[in-house]
Order: structure tokens, then C-alpha cells, then sequence
């Protein structure tokens, strides 16, 4: 037969444990979470990579990536031989104001050029200052951890 | 003595007078920016003192066009979109369109793939239901039990961010299967996503960390007393409403309405394990919420059961790289945790779908409220819309 | 005409005027840290942490200056002059009670013999301010706040009443000073010691326990804070309210808490008396006595709070009317038939 009231006590008695617990805050900036490798922070940009072919740009839902390139003509080593063309990017933005952060990009990228980093510390002051161009994307990729081990 | 106009009715009993004032109606209006109506919905209520005598709820300040923009994006990007209609459970919104859509093409996902869909799902069901059993007693008045919960709930998303990268936006579903590569570390060409090592471990973790939460909730919540005098008889939901508005999910479930659509659609493979649905009569406040602890539980055996048997083998079926589903329709309904979630999607060939319905259980949740809501008092429309569980991402799609 | 001897009194009259403002003030900015603090703790998190170096002790200061230099506003559809009074009466309300509560054993700003009466006048006045409150600012759901605060403290103010009654029959006098003397009177002896208990162990304790229900409820806090209630009716009546005005009310609750606290440690604590101390070590350790024990009785306050969810109007009408005066009417009845039995 329980006594009238005695719910309220038993929850007095949960708050005063949690009242002699220590808390679970991580005092930020002090100590910073680790987060997982695979987490999705940042898009990096491996431009050596990168051979301008316009995937990611076109299967972005948000259309925030701006690719332009152009074609260079390299000579053959030895003579006789076939003339090769490259593309150099001119620019590779990814506007971070506008991207969803859902990875569609990088799992499109036939030629292994993007790569998530967990990285997520860049806010900043003004909007136009969230639009990262291609030496700033090829910053990021010093922030790439190597994948996880993987179960079994 | 001075002659009262009440213009009123004065009515002679045995044992009394009775006299009706008429006056007017104050007409308030609820949101839509407002702590407690879980995002932007407005309630028109006319109410006198503090009685309503009529609610209108006005919905579509947060719609985003989800149909309308899933008119002109493939199928890959649709299901970066939709899981973010019903934020809270993120995973669950895609299970429903991808399955759709293979089933659309005639593809079977392999084994290890609907396991790893079914675990994640289940976890975020409970997250879910986490965030629900925390921020109803946020309404009713008591604050801790959100940290409480949230604390404990972090260590479900740390789960979910170890195998997708993304807690909220997991963005893991793919037609065939789940995600099965993405670009690698600096040494590698695409990475394997499968599990990553301490999965299980990690998970196991995170569900005895959940149940520590339920037990918690339980004896700060469930036998307050003062919770059961808000929430007990408020709000009831018969169980012929029920079924005339369409009401989903626990709710249902908590007027005596025993249908749980895992049970009875064959979308991932619940019948592997071993567990029951949970149900409850009385179809209050009180039930509703009760019956979301009930689950968090059933759920937790879920995971401990499939983390067991997980299955090995490729995690996404053949599919070509260019997606062109063949043209026809279908219409397929899951579990969300707020109730059933459908979409029906039309297709004439193609990269992009002609037509995507998506039927939201919130919607339809909270067609309720008007009759629901009457004769009661204000306090008791927050109990009441509080146990319903609805997300106005979810609402307005 | 002023005769020399006139102008000390007056003189010291400003001083105690100071003094007890000093003391609230700076008891309720203490409180509102350890509220700050504790809350934080109960809910597994830190509280304020970098204000002030560590430890976060001038936040409440912090938190002061921050509202007093926000914009006065005064909503066009709200009743001016009733608009600005309001918080004032409110904070008169709480603020005078200070003036009777002894903090040693001849330190006491007026010693009245009306003690508990004055308390209890006074600080109905705060029910004045809060329905002033509600009804000037214009707006329905400051409206609504405002007539639930009405009927919630008219209410609630029954059982306080008639909790202290029983103590002034227990004690013989409403003079608090007298009932921290009469407290402090040996009740009986065990082999040569005599013990002093406090009213809430020796015949008080439904005394006691009404008068920190009926309290929560006369301060609008959880779990009777419907008229303040933050997730329906964002604020209540204090919604319109911002900058001094604001500040004014916020000070008003935690004054009203440490005033209350200082009520039940007084009447049902023992006061500044701790047996076994002498008159001139009270003379100096009284004030921190006593302050240990409203820390204690702010610290029950703080608790429920946070605990608890809280309770419907009606239901809270019906927990006031129809179960604390009935045991309050009980307790009255026995302590009476003790005192004349005992």
C-alpha cells in the first residue's frame, strides 16, 4: 500500500544524488570532445586530385559548390609522342553557408579528391567569409584522420 | 436593492439558483512563438476565464516544400532532404522512401545492410522517445528530468555519429542498401563504412545507459504524483476517434489500438526477435506517455537482441551508378516514432521522381486538437499536446 | 521644531532603514547564486562558471548590471501609472518585513510586540502589487497571470495564518523575539541537561510543513508557479516588464524567499539561538546562526523546485481549501489542548 506522497520523495531522493555527482560538462575551451574520424565537420579538397569533372557540382542538392577550370596542353616527354591535356582548376568554392553537410559530394567523387574531416571550429563574424576557396579546402585536408579500424 | 441586468439565465432547482452570465469570449491566441508548441503552431482558442470553448489550430508557418523540391532532385539527394522532416529521429524519415523506391526497382537489400538499418532505426526511436519523455515533464513544470535525459541520450548519438557521421542527419540510407564507401584517409581510395570497431561495445553501452535514464525518469516521473494528477484523464482520445482521424504511433496505441506497423508490414526484420508491443486503454495523457517508456524498453531489447546476430556480408545490393528508377508507383508506410510515416512516390523513368506524398503522422496527430481541446482548461491543452508528440517539421513537411 | 535629542533618533532611524536594505539585497544576491548554483548541480551541469574569475560568484552582479541598462519600455495598451507602481509595491511588501526579525538576542531593527501580525499584514501588500501587475500591463496573458496570482496568494494566505496562530499559542506571545526566548526555555530535563527543542520538533512539525507549502505558493514558485508558468503563458505576469522594473520583481521573489526562510527559521528553527551558547556569543554569532538556518530552509525551497512539476490551478485551490486549513484548524485545536493539558 503505498503512502500518499511517497512518488514526490522518491524524486527528492533522485535530485539530491545527482546533487552530489559530479556533472558531465566538458568545459569548453579548456578540454575540447574528441569526436569520431568519420564525423562530419569539414569538406577537404585534394586538388592534385581534382580533374575538374563537374560531379559534385551537379549532384549537390544545394548547388554550393563552384567549379571553374581549364584546359592545358602538356607535351609529350619524348618526341613522337601524343599531346596530353589536363584541366586546372581556376576555382573550387564550397559555400559552407549554404551546405547541407550530407556527404553526397564526396561519395560522387570518382577520382578520390574530397574527403570528410572532423574538424568544425570555423565559424565565423561575416557570411561572405563562410565561402572556403580551393587553398583553403586544400588546408583542411592536413586535418583528415585515417579512417577506423573496422568491427571484425 | 438594486436591480442586477446579468442578462443572464436564472435557473431554480431543488437545493439552489443557478445564474448564467453571458459575456464575451476572449479570443487568445497560442504561438506561434511560443515555449511550448514545439515549434511554430498557432492555436486560435476562444476561452472563458480559463476554460476553451473553441481551437483552431493554424498550421504551415514552417513548410519547406519538401514535395515540391523532391519533384526536381535524384533520388540520392531526396534522401539527404527528408531526413529532416521529422528532425528528432533522423534515420527513420529514410527508411520508408528508399524502401520505396527499391522495392520500385525489384532490388533486395542484402542481410547485413537491414540489420544495420533496423539497429539504427530502433536507436533513434529511442532517442526519440527520450527527447519526448524529458521535455513533457519540461511542460507540466519540472526541469531536470531534460538533463537528465539528454545526458544519457548522448551517448546514443555518439553511436550514430561513429557509423553515419552525422547525429541528427545520418544520411546513410542508399537504394540497395545502406552507404557503403565514402572517400578514405590520405593513404586510401574509398573507405569501407561498415561498423567501425567498438560498435557493439559502444552500442551495449549506450543501451544500459539508456535504461538507466527509464529507470530515473521512472521514479522521478512516472510515480510523481503530481505528474498523475496533471496528466491522468486529460486529454482522452477514444478509440473510435482514433480511428477516424487517422491517429499513428503510440498514441494510438494508448487508446487500446493494438497495431504496431513492424509487426505488420514486412519492412526490416522485426520478426527476428523477440519482443511485444506496447499498449495501454485508458487513452489519456498519462497513457501516451507511459506507453513511450513501454517501447523505450522494448526497443532496448531490440538492439540487444540484433547487435548479437548482426550478419555478414555487402552492405549495398547491385545498383547502377546513374539511378533510373522504372516507371510505376507505390506507396510504402513504416514506424516513424511519431506514428506512421508514408510516402508515395510516382515515377515515369528517369533520374528524378514525377511525385513524391509523403503522408507525416504528426499531421494527422494533431487533427485532433480542436475536439480534443474542448471544455478544457489552458494548463490542461499544454498536458494534452505535450503527450502527443508532434514535431511542426513533421506538420508542414 | 527639532530638539537635539530628535536628531540621533532620526539619524539612527536612516541607518536600520540601510541596514536591513543592505542585508536583503545582499542576501538575495547570495541566494540567487546559490540558486544558480545548486539547480545546476541537481541537473548534472556546472552553472555559472567564468564570471569573476572562477567559481562564477559575480554573476548575480553581472546579472544585475545587465538589466539595469536595458531599454525602458511601457507598452502603449498598458495603464501607466498602475504599470510603473506595480513592481514597487511589490518589493515594499517583502522588503519591510526584515524590519522584525531578531538577529541576536538585542539586535532586532524593531522589536514589535505585534510581531507576527505586522509580518503577515505586510507582506499581503506583495499580492497588491502582483494583481497590479497583471491587470496594467495590457496584455491577456499578463491578464490571466495576474487573476491566477490573485486567487493563488488570497488563498494561500489562510494557512499561513493559521500556522502561525498555533505558534503564538504554543509561545504565549506574537513578539518574535519572544518566540526565539520561549524556544530557547528548556523543555525538560535528561540527567542534569536541560533541553531547548525548536517549535518544528517539539508539536510543530504539520505546523511546519503547512507553512512551507503555503509558503512556496505565496512566493509563485514551483510547484505553484502557474502564474509564473514559463512554457504556457511565458511569464505571466511579468511579461511586459523589462530593464529596472524587471529587476524589481526578480529581486522581489528571491527577497521574498529570504524573507519567508527567515520567517520559518525564526518561528519553527529556534532563530539565532543554538543551545549550550551564551547571551554575548549570540550577541555576535546570532546573525551567522541564523543565516545558516535560512540557508537551510532555502535550500528545502530550491529543491522542490527543481523536483517537482507543477500543479493546476483547481487542483491547487483544492489542495489549499479543502486539505491545508482543515489540518490547520487540527493543529490549532491540539496545540491549544496541549498548551492548557501540558
Amino acid at each position: 500500500m503505498a503512502i500518499p506522497g511517497i512518488g514526490l520523495v522518491k524524486g527528492l531522493w533522485v535530485t539530491l544524488k545527482a546533487l552530489f555527482t559530479k556533472p558531465v560538462t566538458i568545459m569548453w575551451p579548456d578540454e575540447k570532445e574528441l569526436l569520431v574520424p568519420r564525423a562530419r565537420g569539414v569538406i577537404a579538397l585534394d586538388i592534385d586530385n581534382c580533374t575538374s569533372c563537374m560531379l559534385c557540382s551537379r549532384e549537390c542538392p544545394d548547388w554550393c559548390i563552384y567549379i571553374e577550370a581549364h584546359k592545358v596542353e602538356i607535351q609529350p616527354d619524348k618526341p613522337g609522342g601524343r599531346v596530353r591535356t589536363r584541366n586546372i582548376l581556376d576555382r573550387f568554392d564550397i559555400d559552407y553557408a549554404l551546405c547541407m553537410y550530407c556527404g553526397i559530394c564526396v561519395e560522387v567523387c570518382p577520382f578520390d579528391a574530397l574527403y570528410w574531416s572532423p574538424e568544425h571550429e570555423y565559424g565565423e563574424f561575416s557570411i561572405s567569409n563562410l565561402l572556403h576557396n580551393k587553398e583553403r579546402l586544400d588546408e583542411w585536408m592536413q586535418t583528415v584522420p585515417e579512417p577506423p579500424a573496422l568491427e571484425n | 436593492m438594486t436591480e442586477l441586468d446579468t442578462g443572464g439565465i436564472v435557473q431554480v432547482s431543488d437545493g439552489g439558483v443557478s445564474v448564467e452570465i453571458k459575456g464575451e469570449a476572449m479570443t487568445l491566441n497560442i504561438g506561434p512563438q511560443h515555449p511550448s508548441t514545439h515549434g511554430v503552431l498557432r492555436l486560435v482558442a476562444e476561452v472563458d476565464g480559463e476554460r476553451i470553448s473553441k481551437l483552431d489550430p493554424v498550421v504551415g508557418y514552417m513548410h519547406r516544400g519538401k514535395e515540391k523540391l523532391a519533384e526536381v532532385r535524384t533520388y540520392a539527394q531526396i534522401t539527404a532532404l527528408i531526413n529532416r522532416i521529422d528532425w528528432v529521429s533522423g534515420f527513420a524519415n529514410e527508411v520508408g522512401f528508399v524502401i520505396g523506391v527499391e522495392r520500385l526497382m525489384g532490388i533486395e537489400p542484402p542481410p547485413r545492410a537491414q540489420y544495420i538499418r533496423l539497429i539504427l532505426t530502433e536507436l533513434t526511436r529511442i532517442s526519440n522517445h527520450l527527447v519526448f519523455a524529458s521535455s513533457y515533464p519540461l511542460e507540466l513544470g519540472a526541469a531536470t528530468p531534460l538533463m537528465y535525459a539528454f545526458r544519457e541520450r548522448e551517448h546514443i548519438m555518439d553511436v550514430i555519429e561513429s557509423v553515419t557521421g552525422g547525429r541528427f542527419h545520418p544520411n546513410f540510407n542508399r537504394v540497395g542498401g545502406v552507404k557503403p564507401a565514402a572517400g578514405g584517409g590520405k593513404t586510401q581510395k574509398k573507405v569501407s563504412l561498415d561498423l567501425p570497431a567498438g560498435f557493439y561495445a559502444a552500442a551495449a553501452n549506450a543501451m544500459d545507459r539508456a535504461e538507466v535514464a527509464c529507470d530515473e525518469l521512472d521514479e522521478l516521473v512516472t510515480g510523481n504524483e503530481i505528474i498523475q494528477v496533471r496528466a491522468k484523464n486529460v486529454g482522452v482520445i477514444s478509440r473510435e476517434d482514433v480511428l477516424a482521424y487517422g491517429i499513428s504511433g503510440p498514441n494510438a496505441r494508448a487508446s487500446g489500438i493494438e497495431f504496431d506497423l513492424r509487426k505488420h508490414e514486412d519492412i526490416l526484420p522485426y520478426s527476428d526477435f523477440d519482443w511485444n508491443v506496447a499498449v495501454r486503454h485508458h487513452g489519456d495523457s498519462f497513457d501516451r506517455y507511459l506507453v513511450r517508456m513501454d517501447e523505450i524498453r522494448e526497443s532496448i531489447k531490440i538492439v540487444r537482441q540484433a547487435i548479437a546476430n548482426v550478419p555478414s556480408g555487402p552492405l549495398q545490393a547491385k545498383v547502377p551508378r546513374v539511378l533510373k528508377v522504372p516507371p510505376g508507383s507505390v506507396y510504402v508506410r513504416t514506424e516513424n516514432p511519431k506514428g506512421e510515416m508514408g510516402y508515395y512516390i510516382v515515377s515515369q523513368g528517369g533520374r528524378v521522381p514525377y511525385r513524391v506524398k509523403i503522408r507525416s503522422a504528426s499531421f494527422s496527430n494533431i487533427s485532433m486538437m480542436s475536439k480534443v481541446a474542448v471544455g478544457q482548461l489552458i494548463p490542461d491543452l499544454v498536458a494534452t499536446m505535450g503527450s502527443l508528440d508532434f514535431v511542426l517539421g513533421d506538420v508542414d513537411r | 521644531m527639532i530638539t537635539i535629542a530628535a536628531v540621533p533618533f532620526a539619524l539612527w532611524l536612516a541607518v536600520k532603514v540601510l541596514v536591513v536594505l543592505g542585508l536583503m539585497l545582499g542576501t538575495s544576491l547570495v541566494l540567487i547564486y546559490a540558486e544558480l548554483k545548486w539547480s545546476a548541480h541537481i541537473q548534472s551541469r556546472i552553472g555559472p562558471w567564468y564570471v569573476g574569475g572562477r567559481w562564477g560568484w559575480a554573476h548575480p552582479i553581472a546579472e544585475a548590471v545587465k538589466f539595469l541598462q536595458k531599454e525602458d519600455l511601457v507598452p502603449e495598451a498598458a495603464d501607466d501609472k498602475v504599470f510603473r507602481l506595480a513592481p514597487y509595491v511589490m518589493l515594499a511588501g517583502t522588503v519591510a518585513t526584515f524590519v522584525v526579525i531578531p538577529i541576536g538576542p538585542s539586535t532586532v531593527a524593531r522589536d514589535l510586540d505585534l510581531g507576527i501580525f505586522y509580518l503577515l499584514a505586510i507582506s499581503s501588500l506583495s499580492t497588491l502589487g502582483v494583481l497590479m501587475a497583471g491587470w496594467g500591463s495590457g496584455n491577456k496573458y499578463s491578464l490571466i497571470g495576474g487573476v491566477r496570482a490573485g486567487a493563488q496568494l488570497i488563498a494561500y494566505e489562510l494557512p499561513l495564518v493559521l500556522a502561525l496562530v498555533a505558534v503564538g499559542i504554543q509561545a504565549g506571545t506574537l513578539s518574535l523575539t519572544g518566540i526565539v526566548a520561549a524556544q530557547a526555555a528548556p523543555l525538560f530535563t535528561i540527567g542534569g541537561t536541560d533541553i531547548a527543542l525548536p517549535y518544528v520538533l517539539s508539536g510543530q512539525i504539520l505546523g511546519f510543513t503547512v507553512f512551507v507549502i503555503a509558503s512556496l505558493a505565496e512566493l509563485n514558485r514551483t510547484p505553484f508557479d502557474l502564474p509564473l508558468a514559463e512554457s504556457e503563458l511565458t511569464m505571466g505576469y511579468v511579461t511586459e516588464y523589462s530593464g529596472i522594473r524587471f529587476t524589481m520583481f526578480f529581486l522581489g521573489e528571491y527577497a521574498g524567499m529570504v524573507s519567508m526562510a527567515a520567517i520559518v527559521a525564526t518561528v519553527y528553527l529556534g532563530g539565532f539561538y543554538l543551545p549550550g551558547l551564551s547571551e554575548d556569543v549570540l550577541d555576535f554569532a546570532g546573525p551567522f546562526i541564523l543565516l545558516a538556518k535560512v540557508f537551510f530552509v532555502l535550500f528545502l525551497f530550491i529543491w522542490f523546485r527543481w523536483t517537482w512539476p507543477r500543479v493546476r490551478e483547481d487542483q491547487l485551490q483544492t489542495l489549499a481549501w479543502k486539505w491545508l486549513i482543515p489540518i490547520t484548524l487540527f493543529n490549532i485545536v491540539a496545540t491549544a489542548t496541549a498548551k492548557v493539558v501540558l
